[in-house]
């Protein structure tokens, strides 16, 4: 009768199992297939739920504890930050366009990663995969807030950050990213698990967080750092979670590999063309560097993405044949991408610059194959032109990729001096691709990305002013229009760093902090 | 402690982001729980619509029949974000911890009443599975819902559902052994007593309409199942067998206790706005509510006896009082 005795303790494993499957049931009041009515259309087939192995063992008391903690930490951390004016501790200035950039390129994302996430983790047929899912889900709206609260102080003090969420449903740049994770959260639930889960988290992830948050480090930021180093320990969840997911569905079935494989292949040509903005920021916009996107490219895609392949090779995984061709873009897109930003510089919500001497002569080292050769010339020019009081500002609008969005300044693979247009007919219609990669992607589902809300096309068609505007009116700006209803202030928000209110601001607020001592 | 700041006086540019400056009015502060609620979720531009879903938006707040001018209406008077949130959650947590440590050190469940034992078990035991629903229904409103402030709450009314279903869990092991979570789950599945509550749980799981769901879940049968279970069965309990099993479910009062307001809130909220909304509110809350008491009945019926009669009348009652107040006309 001793109790201490009959109730032999259960191991982790089964202790954990019975706190989260062992809660689940076979439904027989509604069908199964109604209560869970997405998780079969993709074909994905899985026959036994029970053999998925829990990539971590958190029950929600200690989840509570330990994520708890962090945030205790993070915002003691902002808080001193804000309150010692932090801000000015930054290398210089232009550093803050890279946190413009974060804002309203980024947070979003992991806004639409925290709904993403409880659908899936609504809809999997697997109690312990959905468990897994509803704390990402939770976590990335973690990930969403420290990230605008973190910024929040910048916000009051500089220009750009201050309707990012606006600005990311409408800006033409910003519509790379929100097209990127519209289409993983409008396909089915298997589809985002390798979109986001595996593809973004797990293989491209490095290239995304080691850049700004290093780069924060590097620069002096510590309050961006706070929350990148606060959300390290939530990312390594996320990773064992996408890997958990790509394994499980190739051991459930051999008919799911070329379902997979496709995706895999889809989802690393998605993430790497949204990522060219991150090398971008990487090469250009971190006044202290800290590596080069290609060297950024070679360590984390090339060595460990190469080995994460390897290890994938047993069930039948191939390395992505798009990885062929970024890795020859790795010499060109950043230089490629800064040019066009400078160039569309009044119409984007951070300022630019053509680099000083000293950081071109750091990126002729970094790209010893491509910068003198094809960029440096053209940055020199443009620096000059502004030096003389022409800084060019594009008023044209560019030509679009229908699938990655980004305006069409990809060269050949095998030609770097010829901008590589592909493009596909549907139902009459002609749509244009940067690539070989985005065509394919789209000739696959071309019922999906012909609904693309294309920003150039919106302004064509009149979509992209205020509701009072009369675009008849004489001397009617259409890209000041355009502007207006981005809400970027002109002038403010937009325009070379040189000149600045941010520069000046800055300066004035820096110097003033080392007189008055 | 002091430390010793640099007091450089520099003038902000502006106090907030503009849309929540558009709503609290220029140059004044805001609250971390509005910078990140207020207008979180994209609402236009969407680029493709769901292969799951094709006839709606990403986002769309036709998925039900309620109607908002301003779906930012709704305010968590908890002002929950994630860092409120866990700190909420930690602090309660850390108590019940304790509590859990204190009966396992002393041994205080080892001369618990044989009777007591047998009716928490059978009637408490088999509560993980209703919360597990009440996880997946919040899941959904999360995932469907419309606009941050009444979406964001749900991720964290879902993820507490877990994480009671877990301590239920942890009270049956303590009580017992696994054998007998087997045992509560084949009582779910197939005991006369449970097949009603059962089809309320699977019939929810089902529904489309999203507040229609936040009315049979967070209204009505939290409503009605955690006054039955954590005030009137604790009571019963603690009357047999002294005060360790409320010790052990102090989390699932204070629980409630803390989340009715939210709920209350948010119904009053979507009532007040138009008297349409108030008459499909009003109906789904009618008719869930007869179902929620036909599917507790017998669960009262075993577990208070000749009290039950009694109680279900007071919990109605309760019920009534309180959804009135919410701005509901049953």
């Amino acid at each position: 009768m001793d109790m201490k005795v009959a109730a032999k303790k259960l191991g982790l494993k089964e202790r954990y199992a019975a706190m989260t499957r062992g809660l689940d049931w076979e439904t027989t009041y509604q069908p199964m297939d109604t209560v869970y009515p997405y998780d079969k259309f993709e074909g994905i087939k899985i026959h036994d739920w029970d053999k998925w192995e829990d990539p971590f063992r958190l029950t929600m008391d200690a989840y509570w504890k330990y994520q708890a903690e962090k945030e205790r930490k993070l915002y003691a951390i902002l808080d001193a930050f804000n309150q010692n004016n932090g801000h000015l501790g930054v290398t210089d200035a232009r550093y803050i366009n890279a946190l413009k950039l974060f804002l309203t390129a980024v947070t979003p994302l992991e806004y639409m990663a925290h709904r993403g996430f409880a659908h899936v983790g609504r809809q999997l047929r697997g109690a312990g995969a959905r468990v897994a899912c509803q704390m990402q889900a939770l976590d990335e709206l973690r990930h969403a807030q420290t990230q605008i609260h973190s910024l929040s102080n910048y916000n009051k003090h500089y220009n750009g950050f201050h309707d990012w969420r606006h600005m990311h449903d409408r800006i033409w740049y910003l519509s790379v990213p929100k097209s990127f994770f519209d289409d993983a959260v409008t396909a089915g639930p298997f589809e985002y698990m390798v979109a986001i889960g595996f593809s973004f988290e797990y293989v491209l992830t490095n290239l995304l967080f080691v850049p700004f948050i290093s780069g924060a480090a590097y620069n002096g930021d510590m309050g961006a750092m706070a929350f990148g180093f606060s959300a390290q320990s939530d990312e390594a969840r996320h990773m064992t979670l996408g890997l958990e997911m790509i394994k499980f569905m190739l051991e459930q079935d051999p008919a799911n590999l070329p379902i997979v494989q496709g995706w895999i292949d889809k989802w690393t040509w998605r993430g790497v063309r949204m990522l060219t903005i991150v090398g971008m920021m990487m090469d250009y916009m971190l006044p202290k560097r800290v590596m080069s996107w290609k060297e950024a490219w070679e360590i984390y895609f090339e060595e460990s993405g190469g080995a994460l392949f390897k290890d994938l090779a047993r069930y039948g995984i191939t390395i992505p044949k798009c990885v062929a061709q970024a890795t020859i873009e790795k010499e060109h897109i950043t230089h490629q991408a800064w040019t066009t930003f400078y160039q569309y510089g009044a119409a984007a919500a951070f300022n630019t610059w053509i680099p000083e001497k000293e950081e071109l002569d750091w990126l002729s080292e970094k790209y010893p194959n491509t910068f003198d050769k094809y960029y440096r010339p053209r940055l020199e020019y443009l620096g000059e032109q502004a030096k003389q009081g022409k800084r060019f500002y594009s008023t044209t609008l560019p030509m679009l990729c229908q699938c990655c969005q980004i305006p069409m300044f990809f060269t050949e693979p095998d030609d770097p001096t010829k901008i590589c247009y592909r493009e596909s007919d549907h139902n009459g219609e002609k749509y244009h691709f940067c690539s070989d990669h985005c065509k394919e992607i789209f000739d696959h589902e071309p019922e999906k990305y012909v609904q693309a809300w294309m920003p150039v096309h919106q302004i064509y068609q009149g979509n992209c002013f205020k509701p009072d505007v009369d675009p008849t009116a004489e001397g009617f700006d259409p890209l000041a229009a355009v502007l207006d209803w981005y809400n970027i202030q002109f002038g403010r928000d937009n325009l070379d760093f040189e000149g600045s209110e941010d520069q000046k601001n800055f300066d004035t607020w820096r110097q003033t902090a080392k007189s008055n001592g | 402690m002091h430390i010793d700041l640099r007091t450089v006086s520099i003038k902000p540019l502006r106090q907030t982001f503009d849309n929540v400056a558009a709503r609290l009015g220029t140059n004044k502060p805001a609250s971390r729980y509005q910078e990140g609620t207020l207008d979180l979720q994209a609402d236009v531009n969407f680029h493709y619509r769901p292969l799951w879903d094709s006839a709606h938006e990403i986002f769309d707040a036709s998925r039900t029949a309620i109607k908002m001018r301003d779906w930012y209406s709704f305010k968590d008077p908890r002002q929950f974000y994630y860092g409120t949130y866990t700190l909420a959650r930690a602090r309660m947590q850390e108590k019940v911890e304790g509590d859990f440590e204190l009966v396992e050190e002393r041994g205080l469940l080892e001369n618990y009443p044989a009777a007591a034992k047998k009716l928490a078990l059978e009637v408490m035991l088999p509560l993980r599975h209703v919360e597990w629903g009440a996880n997946m229904n919040n899941a959904s409103i999360c995932a469907y819902g419309y606009g941050t402030a009444i979406t964001q709450p749900c991720i964290f009314q879902a993820m507490d559902h877990l994480g009671m279903a877990q301590y239920l869990t942890r009270i049956g092991l303590l009580l017992a052994d696994e054998t007998e979570l087997e045992a509560a789950k084949t009582a779910w599945l197939q005991d006369a007593k449970w097949q009603e509550l059962r089809r309320y749980v699977e019939d929810t799981l089902v529904v489309k309409d999203w507040f229609e769901l936040f009315i049979a879940q967070n209204l009505v049968l939290d409503g009605l199942l955690y006054p039955f279970i954590y005030e009137q069965l604790d009571q019963v309990l603690a009357a047999q067998a002294g005060p360790v099993m409320s010790m052990l479910t102090r989390f699932q009062s204070e629980w409630f206790t803390e989340t009715r307001k939210w709920v209350d809130a948010s119904v009053k909220t979507a009532a007040s706005e138009s008297p349409e909304n108030q008459a499909i509110l009003s109906q789904w809350t009618l008719s869930y509510r007869d179902r929620a008491l036909t599917a507790l009945t017998p669960l009262v019926n075993y577990a208070l006896g000749e009290n039950a009669p009694a109680v279900l009348d007071a919990l109605l009652e309760e019920f009534n009082m309180r959804a009135t107040k919410a701005g509901l006309k049953l």
